[in-house]
């Protein structure tokens, strides 16, 4: 396997999810057969090739630097899970 | 039977007050009721429904109505909606309204369309079958011990068993054309950039692209003008007006050249499949169009390249669900960290969870020109491909799916096989193209069989009119599935 379990714990920290002991085994499989299948793409030859981001090559449309909306600061929090005094609230931080 | 007309035929039985708003809506309401158990639906909105349907009532009563006035719709679960909460088909998203409506949602509604309620799907759009869903897969109504496809998978069911008469969906890989061919469908991913995201919930935001499920080309046709055109807050809109329903379907087909490449019509592809594409180009022949054969040498290497740039695409996009701002929150956190991780790890299922590795994986230092660099440089490639095989014809055709709709169950212990169904899909979104797939036969076991329409940047009016020609000489598009008709 060119997974192995310490590539699912690193890349599980680094997208900032938390995977249990018992659950590497699982992802370690699924991982390792789709980077088998993504693989493929060394068989490609690409020399010269110009990477592609975005099936528009044009920049992207610029707008004046002005206010456009109001502040709905109270609406947006609506949907937060906890806030205060219009400050959205996590764990402490510093002691 | 109401539920059976179009959307044309609906407009005149209630510009001519022939039928009410209200009783059309409370019409598709019973039947969404009555058949819960295909399990289309995650919200259905009837106080707010019925509201808006006596509204359009009044504007009917005065003549101020459009093209779609008074015609109930259901939206996929991913648009957000200020009614109706807005899921995207994941616990993460259970219990969320948005404080807004996504671009399409507010035109749609604009041109008087009712919002019935919203539409199951794969987990954040992630999936071919809609079992990734949190609240549960969705059966096809023409074997409901068969997926709809995916991911508007609840978008093509209802619109298959005529609970809604149209539905809005979303494409990344072919998350509107596949479920279209499984449920005998008409569905259209227009270019990318003539439907507004502004308010779809994103996935991989240089593939994903809305659209519609409908029954036939005309109804494709009023759906895309409707919801399409500039829109000021996506980017990435295109600044150039949708053509008119018209325009879109008076296609005069002789001379149109269809590009068939050798890659779609291999050995991989059920025979029957096969026979019935094969059938329709015939049709399509009769009425003027030729047939030439064009080649999308590097086909097989976009499955690989999607399988890169979208997961990678994803796992940035995603990163906004940290517990914080909306979604949900994890109750046993002690630290910052702990509650992004675990809050993540609650809130989304496990092939989310997947998607989000792979992509951090193929952005991670070390592997990033391997993978992500190297996936961009072939999504070139296509991309040239498929301008090369335009110089020789107008509209490339070939099968949606290699096969038709796969069993409940049968492919969700192997992402990569699920993977594999959107092997001639997923290409044109890598190429930003225009694509439609429409229903031109049924299996041995009588299951959808869809044909898919590719087109040039932007032309959505030669597959919408080639669709069209199509279904005047054809049926398929009419087939009911039996217990729904």
């Amino acid at each position: 396997m060119p997974i192995s379990e310490n590539d699912v714990t690193r890349v599980a920290r680094l997208a900032r999810l938390r995977i249990t002991e018992a659950e590497i085994p699982q992802y370690q499989a699924g991982l390792d057969g789709i980077l088998d299948l993504v693989t493929q793409l060394h068989e490609s030859v690409t020399d010269d090739i110009e990477p592609m981001a975005h099936p528009q090559d044009i920049s992207l449309r610029l707008r004046k630097d002005q206010v456009t909306e109001d502040d709905e600061r109270d609406l947006f929090q609506e949907c937060a899970p906890a806030v205060e005094s219009g400050l959205y609230l996590v764990p402490r931080v510093i002691e | 039977m109401l539920h059976l007309l179009s959307l044309r035929a609906l407009r005149e039985r209630l510009q001519k007050r022939e039928v009410s708003s209200v009783e059309l809506t409370k019409h598709f309401i019973d039947r969404i009721t009555k058949f819960s158990d295909l399990n289309a639906f995650i919200s259905v909105d009837e106080e707010g429904a019925l509201a808006g349907a006596k509204e359009a009532d009044n504007r009917l009563n005065k003549n101020e109505s459009g093209n779609l006035t008074g015609i109930p719709i259901a939206h996929k679960d991913i648009f957000c909606t200020k009614r109706l909460r807005t899921t995207c088909g994941s616990k993460m998203l259970s219990g969320f309204t948005a404080p807004y409506d996504a671009t399409v949602v507010e035109r749609l509604a604009n041109a008087g369309c009712v919002t019935i309620g919203k539409t199951n799907m794969d987990e954040f759009a992630m999936g071919s079958s809609n079992e990734t869903s949190f609240f549960g897969n969705v059966k096809n109504p023409w074997h409901t011990s068969r997926v709809p496809g995916g991911s508007s998978g609840g978008s093509a069911a209802s619109v298959a068993a005529r609970l809604i008469p149209a539905a809005t969906g979303t494409d990344t890989g072919g998350s509107i054309r596949q479920p279209a061919a499984f449920c005998g469908l008409t569905g259209l991913k227009p270019s990318y950039g003539r439907v507004s995201r502004y308010g779809m919930i994103a996935f991989a935001s240089s593939l994903d692209q809305g659209g519609a499920l409908t029954r036939s080309a005309e109804d494709s046709a009023i759906m895309f003008n409707a919801m399409g055109g500039f829109d000021p807050k996506d980017s990435t809109s295109i600044e150039r007006p949708v053509p008119s329903v018209n325009e879109l379907l008076d296609l005069d087909l002789r001379g149109l050249r269809l590009g068939l490449p050798t890659e779609f019509f291999d050995d991989s592809v059920d025979a029957a499949v096969l026979g019935s594409v094969r059938e329709a180009l015939q049709i399509l022949e009769k009425r003027g169009a030729r047939l030439v054969d064009v080649s999308l040498p590097n086909s097989a290497a976009g499955i690989p390249c999607y399988y890169v740039i979208a997961p990678a695409e994803a796992s940035s996009n995603l990163s906004r669900f940290d517990g914080v701002r909306f979604g949900h929150r994890s109750e046993q956190a002690d630290s910052l960290l702990d509650l992004y991780e675990c809050s993540r790890a609650e809130g989304f299922g496990e092939e989310v969870k997947r998607r989000i590795l792979i992509g951090t994986y193929v952005l991670s230092a070390g592997y990033y020109d391997a993978y992500y660099l190297k996936a961009q440089k072939i999504r070139r490639v296509i991309s040239d491909d498929f301008k090369k095989a335009f110089e020789k014809c107008d509209v490339i055709v070939g099968p949606t799916t290699p096969s038709t709709a796969f069993k409940i169950g049968e492919k969700t212990q192997d992402p990569v096989s699920m993977y594999l169904n959107d092997i001639f899909t997923n290409t044109v979104n890598l190429a930003g193209l225009p694509s439609l797939s429409m229903p031109v036969g049924l299996d041995g076991l009588g299951l959808p069989i869809g044909m898919q329409l590719i087109g040039r940047f932007m032309d959505e009016t030669s597959l919408i009119g080639t669709a069209h020609q199509f279904q005047l000489d054809t049926d398929w598009h009419e087939r009911c599935p039996e217990d729904f008709s």
